[in-house]
């Protein structure tokens, strides 16, 4: 595939898809507030398709010309007008983000419909315009070429996310919403001032001009650690992750399925951005470090949590913290010691699978987990038997999500994971490896305690279980299924992410050959996680019966022992508190900027 | 000198504000700090040649927003008091914000000089949108998506505020309380100042295209016209689902969104304008948002509808 | 030292003051306004940007003051969306904090 660098200024032909990605859901909102009442819900069905529709044609357009598509709006050219930009990591997050988005506006239905009699109600009309703007951010966010206007893109994804977590009104959502909110804008803020750095330096903010302007200079740095620490508060990367377990668990199933599945990788998006576009020889060997480890962490301590969740949102809210740890291992596996850059190839590619397959997954199993609290009135995971039973598609597309996110072929994270570790880089550090293999075990142990849970047969007649539409439990299942199958489905595509990288000159062969990747021994290593897994789940269950049998015994007895918390529970608690959490904040933008400076 | 002294009796002013607010531990001496702090800011903005940005930060920065703050200091004087933060972590964010700062302080003597800067293009092409004011210039023509944009930010922010209505109580009023007393000073407010507001904030936003002023600066304060008289009790606080109500809303963004496209078909561009009428687009453009500012920035602050309890 | 750049101090220095208040201030509401003035501090750091590049006649960059003049909006919006959230949690629960994230979801309760 051809290299070119990305087009200063000028509209390609076809640019006017990008402005239609990004205004037609706005169009759909303004509508919406005008109209009101059962006119939002139509608008939504309208636009949700018609947006997977634009998306797909910039995808077509991009594969077949080979050249990135570019629109300059209102005719006034980069330094002094904005631009949009899509390359092929855009055109495929945007795919992407269009059909998760438009399998939750069919998900929604059930929940989210105006009722019958009733002119207008308060959460479809306020439900489905913020689903809308999300659609418009995440669009935004891949195609923005000034960093201004990635600015906007965000706050426009912050404000419609924070609404989605405190829908049902309760206090704990409300809370949860609040400390959501003061987090993000302290991120968007950090950013904001990066940007007001950067623009006293260089006198520009477009994307492209930037990434031939930069410098390693002090000023560029300290915008690079603010800017960086501010999206990573808003990805909630660990230790920033505070606000998250609350904030996606509480929300309704449909808006968490959103809130992890779509708004969490707008600001990753950005990360990659500023680092493997804008600032590529800037973070040093020990930025993507500081990266790594931080992932790594996130990638163990989530999957420890979500293992000792008791309740199935919560459970699946952790999980996505220690996902988001996967994503962050794109940066020291990109890193090459030899140009002294982050080199766009298979380590990018990896990263941009894993958010696909997450993408789908975690909108799955969202989606399972909101059917079987709404049939059973509880996710408490304990009390799950008979939930196979009653609900068979959710409990299956659970189990399919988490067996990709494990890395099963032929799932997403699969060809992911190979990719990643195609990167030169792993062969000497071995240790990201032992990191991801660590991870799909926790992964494995959870997935399976929750599937034991379900499957087991429930002792009493079941009570009154209420009936969950079964388009509901289907539409998680083809977004499972969909993720189990990514990493066949995309195969031939790959090449995609090479079209509009500006290093034209270091090219590595994206494209692996299939019976590589897929070979026998391959997908036999790919279930080592699952058999510790589960050596791992059946030692949890047999610990939690053990525990509540002595609290049993203890409760008989008539003493009352103080519950102590397990030390990684205290560590996690701490770590959630506002002030350590925000002073962790302000650590990491001084250690980025002090590891960069070393570096130069 | 004379500028010199001023300008470092304004800095230290601010700077002592600005602790002072963070520190007192009334949080309604801190609010109230915090307007008169906005009030200074505006100063400096003026001293920094940023009129249009002076005038922002008078009406939303220091006057809508020390508004907001106020009621909400009011409404929770009788929230349970809360420990202060442990000493260890305050005395190592106390650290952490010093080395921020420090490294900040530092960059700007590392700026390069000359700075670089978009001044010169700016004014090159200001001929072309017919334009007299460089900053309006920028809002809506150069960087007019950004602008689309952040009024679209301000419509789901409302969409928030309302999502917080009382469950079951859809739609209902926003909660302004109208305590107005006849013959207070606030009754005589409201009955004497919205003419002259009214007319301020449509000079404003009329002369925006070419001295400072505009949109922004105008719709805030015909939003706080508006507010004034709601909450002297002299016009009912609307439901949030009266038709006019969301026209003005929507006015705004729909009329920048069809001229934009619009600016496709004709100018060959979204949100281009054809250079004979751009003035007059931009003008048209820029009264719809006042209308539509206005009511998003007046709702924003009357909050989310509540049940209906009359006196 | 020039008029733009003691302004660039005072705008480091509230920015420092604006993150403390942020860390440390336990209220929900302090926080906020400590966030305000964190963003007062960032938008006056841009402002002596765009004073530096004062240029072709202007006093000043017109660039950055739009931008400051969008940051001031969204933040407006943002502080409006936090207050309307806090004064609602305050009708519900009596408290304005935002609690150490132990007595709500993400424990064992």
């Amino acid at each position: 595939m051809p290299h070119t660098a990305i087009p200063l200024a000028a509209t390609t032909a076809g640019g006017d898809l990008l402005v239609a990605a990004v205004m037609l859901p706005v169009v759909g909102i303004l509508l919406s507030l005008l109209f009101g009442g059962r006119t939002v819900e139509r608008l939504a069905m309208l636009i949700l398709p018609l947006n997977l529709v634009i998306a797909l044609l910039v995808f077509i357009d991009l594969w077949q010309s080979g050249e990135p598509l570019a629109y300059v709006v209102g005719g006034w050219t980069p330094p002094l007008g904005v631009a949009l930009r899509a390359d092929g990591l855009s055109a495929a997050m945007m795919v992407t983000t269009a059909a998760v988005a438009c399998a939750i506006g069919v998900y929604a239905r059930a929940d989210f419909l105006t009722p019958a009699g009733v002119v207008e109600a308060r959460s479809p009309f306020v439900f489905w315009p913020l689903l809308l703007g999300v659609c418009s951010a995440m669009n935004l966010v891949c195609i923005g070429g000034d960093l201004f206007t990635l600015y906007v893109a965000m706050e426009l994804l912050t404000f419609a996310a924070v609404p989605m977590v405190s829908l049902d009104g309760r206090a704990e959502t409300l809370k949860a919403a609040l400390r959501y909110l003061l987090f993000a804008i302290a991120g968007s803020i950090l950013y904001l001032l990066g940007i007001t750095l950067l623009y006293g330096t260089y006198g520009t903010l477009d994307i492209a001009r930037l990434s031939r302007l930069a410098q390693p200079d002090f000023a560029t740095i300290c915008t690079l650690a603010l800017m960086t620490t501010g999206l990573l508060a808003k990805t909630a990367l660990f230790p920033l992750h505070l606000w998250l377990p609350s904030a996606h668990a509480g929300a309704p199933a449909a808006a968490s399925a959103a809130l992890s599945a779509l708004v969490v990788k707008g600001s990753f998006f950005l990360v990659i951005r500023l680092w493997f576009d804008v600032m590529p020889a800037l973070p040093g060997s020990g930025g993507a470090t500081i990266l790594g480890v931080l992932g790594a962490t996130a990638i163990i301590f989530g999957g420890i949590m979500a293992l000792r969740q008791q309740r199935l949102k919560l459970l699946v809210a952790y999980s996505t913290v220690a996902q988001i740890g996967y994503l962050f291992l794109i940066f020291p596996l990109a890193w090459n010691a030899q140009s002294g850059r982050l080199e766009s190839g298979a380590a990018l590619a990896g990263g941009l699978l894993q958010v696909m397959a997450h993408a789908t997954a975690k909108a799955g199993m969202f989606m399972a987990a909101g059917t079987i609290y709404a049939a059973f009135g509880h996710d408490r995971i304990a009390q799950l038997a008979g939930a196979g039973r009653a609900l068979p598609i959710s409990v299956l597309a659970f189990v399919c999500g988490g067996g990709t996110l494990v890395g099963l072929p032929f799932g997403g994270a699969f060809l992911a994971k190979s990719l990643l570790l195609e990167s030169p880089v792993a062969s000497e550090q071995w240790w990201w490896d032992w990191i991801m293999f660590a991870g799909s075990t926790l992964t494995s142990a959870y997935v399976i305690v929750v599937m034991t849970r379900t499957l087991t047969r429930a002792r009493m007649s079941q009570a009154a279980c209420a009936s969950v539409p079964r388009y509901q439990q289907m539409t998680a299942l083809v977004l499972a299924l969909s993720s189990l199958l990514l990493g066949l489905a995309v195969f031939g595509v790959l090449g995609i992410i090479q079209i509009g990288r500006p290093d034209a000159a270091y090219v590595i062969a994206v494209a692996p050959r299939f019976f590589d990747v897929f070979s026998f021994a391959a997908i036999l290593k790919a279930f080592n996680p699952v058999v510790l897994g589960t050596v791992l789940a059946i030692g949890h269950m047999w610990r939690e019966r053990a525990r509540a049998m002595a609290a049993d015994a203890v409760a008989c007895s008539g003493k009352r022992s103080p519950a102590r918390l397990a030390l990684l529970d205290q560590v996690d608690r701490a770590l959630r508190q506002w002030p350590v959490g925000s002073t962790s904040l302000l650590f990491l933008t001084i250690a980025f900027g002090a590891a960069m400076f070393a570096a130069h | 000198m004379m500028s010199f002294t001023f300008d470092t009796a304004a800095a230290l002013l601010i700077v002592a504000m600005g602790g002072w607010i963070v520190i007192v531990p009334d949080v309604t001496r801190a609010v109230i700090g915090f307007i008169v702090y906005g009030l200074m800011l505006t100063i400096v903005w003026v001293r920094l040649s940023a009129v249009d940005v002076a005038l922002t930060e008078a009406a939303i920065g220091g006057g809508l927003t020390g508004m907001l703050l106020i009621n909400a200091a009011g409404r929770l004087r009788s929230a349970r008091p809360v420990l202060r933060t442990d000493a260890p972590v305050r005395f190592i964010a106390a650290l952490l914000c010093a080395a921020v700062s420090v490294s900040l302080a530092a960059v700007i003597f590392m700026l390069p000089s000359p700075a670089p800067s978009l001044a010169p293009l700016a004014v090159e092409n200001l001929q072309q949108t017919g334009l007299g004011n460089p900053v309006a210039a920028v809002l809506f023509a150069y960087r007019a998506l950004d602008t689309l944009l952040e009024k679209v930010v301000l419509l789901l922010a409302l969409l928030s505020v309302w999502s917080l209505a009382t469950v079951g109580f859809w739609p209902g009023l926003p909660g302004l309380r109208p305590p107005a007393l006849a013959g207070s000073t606030l009754d005589f407010l409201a009955r004497h100042l919205p003419p002259y507001g009214i007319i301020f904030g449509v000079y404003m936003c009329w002369n925006g295209a070419s001295e400072p002023g505009g949109a922004f600066q105008g719709g805030t304060v015909i939003a706080a016209m508006w507010l004034l008289v709601m909450i002297a009790g002299m016009r009912r606080v609307p439901s949030i689902d009266e038709a006019w109500l969301r026209r003005s809303l929507v006015a705004g963004p729909a009329i920048f969104v069809v001229i934009g496209f619009a600016g496709m078909m004709v100018a060959g561009s979204f949100l281009a304008y054809p250079p004979d009428h751009a003035k007059l687009l931009i003008v048209v453009i820029e009264v719809a948002l006042t209308l539509s500012i206005a009511a998003v920035l007046g709702l924003l602050a009357a909050g989310p509808p509540v049940p209906e309890s009359r006196p | 030292m020039s008029g733009e750049a003691l302004f660039g101090l005072v705008g480091a220095a509230v920015i420092g003051i604006g993150l403390f208040g942020l860390v440390t201030n336990a209220d929900a509401l302090r926080k906020l306004l400590a966030f305000n003035v964190l963003s007062s501090g960032v938008f006056l750091f841009f402002g002596v940007v765009a004073r530096r590049g004062a240029a072709a006649g202007l006093g000043g960059d017109p660039v950055p003051q739009a931008l400051v003049i969008t940051a001031i909006v969204v933040a407006f919006a943002a502080t409006a969306m936090a207050i309307a959230l806090l004064t609602r949690l305050f009708d519900r629960t009596g408290s304005a904090t935002l609690g150490d994230s132990s007595t709500d979801e993400g424990g064992d309760a």
